[in-house]
């Protein structure tokens, strides 16, 4: 058979923006046939939330204080929970390697990997901690305050987490060197953001925490998919 | 025509040394065919050459530039099929090509897809997930890549594994007509195949 008779030949050549939408809408698809996945973080952050004021008991002044960083501490910790799951399967099975040699840069497709990540894990708690924050007191403004500052945050940490994640691939007991690379660098995430939740609740403008969770952000955008690319070329090699 | 060059190539694994002064070239129209003993660096070598693994020294030129240089305008050429299946468990065969294919830069049709299923035997399993196939099954699809994709360089390692006889020469008489159509192979095998010896080199790694 000669090579132009074969059924390739009709083949039509995709643009770099169709492919890497590809990329995101594959991981979305893997993600919805084990939904399982999703839904046992999604429900980790809905029950560690909700420990807090059943342990504390019916204090609302309490329970009020602490409702910005407990929710952001949960959401940290669920985030951190579902990081394996950017690159872990397909390191396993192979299609990683497939995803690096494709026909884009790697950090593009590392970018988009993450962000199907984001929308997975990250997405699901924005729209669910302002239903969260109800158990803690809090009014609609600081429940507002709580969704933005998360809406900015979680994709920081998706970001930051895809470092680790790329690091810790075929290593064994990956899952607490993932914690111990990651938590650390949440810190500042957690603090602004946080902060800012604080801030309105004490009566201040949010707004100072909200730039600084912003310029955190385009700085990570910026950086990790380059440090995470690197270090899924050093796990691969 | 393409070609594809190792000048001096190195490559070190832990504290050995796989091989080193490394130097061949393929054309557009030839087959390398890879030999050595288990462990003697055959997969690192075809790794090192699609830009998985990084040599230690050396150079790789495609069509006298360096890959290096080239990045994913090379890794774009190659169709490279290695011991990892590289295929979804929880997506069928046809999703799974069709992954592959927009991955080298192409968008194939479902038929198409299934046409190159069908070259393989496993048209029906089409729309099955993969999960559900047997090893060979699995190994069909992987391979059925090889009926679908455009690639002008194909770096196969051990691609007559988990194949039974009549497999194994459908799968050969493909790979020697994509070679003499103008396609570049290389590949390891342990058992030795059965190509136009003409086409044909060997590499032996010691």
């Amino acid at each position: 058979m000669h090579i132009n008779d074969m059924p390739a030949n009709s083949i039509q050549k995709i643009s770099a923006f169709t492919l890497l939408i590809r990329v995101f809408q594959r991981d979305i698809r893997l993600a919805w046939r084990r939904r399982s996945d999703i839904a046992s973080v999604f429900f980790f952050f809905i029950i560690a939330a909700s420990l807090f004021p059943l342990g504390l008991g019916a204090d609302p002044k309490l329970l009020h204080a602490i409702a910005p960083s407990v929710l952001w501490v949960c959401a940290l910790l669920a985030c951190m929970l579902s990081l394996p799951r950017i690159f872990a399967a397909d390191y396993a099975d192979g299609t990683l390697e497939q995803l690096i040699i494709a026909n884009q840069p790697t950090l593009l497709i590392v970018l988009m990997k993450t962000l199907a990540h984001w929308v997975l894990s990250g997405l699901p708690l924005v729209l669910i901690a302002p239903l969260i924050g109800l158990q803690f007191d809090l009014n609609v403004n600081e429940l507002k305050v709580l969704a933005l500052s998360l809406l900015i945050g979680t994709p920081t940490l998706s970001l930051i987490g895809s470092i680790g994640a790329a690091l810790t691939l075929g290593v064994r007991g990956g899952g607490v060197l993932i914690a111990l690379l990651i938590l650390p660098l949440y810190i500042p995430t957690l603090v602004f953001g946080a902060g800012a939740v604080n801030a309105v609740a004490t009566g201040m403008s949010a707004s100072g925490g909200l730039s600084l969770l912003g310029a955190m952000l385009a700085l990570a955008l910026v950086f990790a998919p380059l440090a995470a690319t690197l270090a899924l070329k050093i796990s691969l090699d | 025509m393409n070609s594809l060059a190792v000048e001096n190539l190195q490559c070190i694994r832990g504290e050995r040394t796989l091989f080193e002064s490394l130097s061949f070239s393929v054309n557009s129209g030839q087959l390398l065919y890879v030999q050595g003993d288990n462990g003697s660096g055959k997969t690192t070598l075809l790794r090192t050459l699609c830009g998985l693994s990084q040599a230690h020294a050396g150079n790789i030129l495609w069509n006298s530039e360096n890959t290096k240089t080239l990045a994913e305008d090379f890794t774009g050429q190659v169709l490279y099929i290695g011991h990892l299946a590289g295929v979804k468990e929880d997506l069928t065969p046809v999703e799974n090509l069709q992954f592959a294919a927009t991955l080298a830069g192409s968008a194939v049709s479902r038929a198409q897809a299934v046409v190159a299923l069908t070259q393989v035997n496993i048209a029906r399993c089409a729309d099955l997930p993969t999960r559900v196939l047997s090893q060979g099954q699995k190994r069909r699809v992987v391979l059925a890549r090889l009926w679908l994709q455009k690639n002008p360089l194909w770096i196969l390692d051990e691609p007559f594994t988990a194949l039974d006889a009549e497999a194994i020469s459908a799968l050969t008489a493909h790979i020697e007509a994509f070679v003499k159509n103008g396609g570049m192979v290389v590949f390891t095998s342990h058992q030795e195949p059965a190509f136009d010896a003409k086409i044909m080199q060997r590499l032996r790694l010691a």
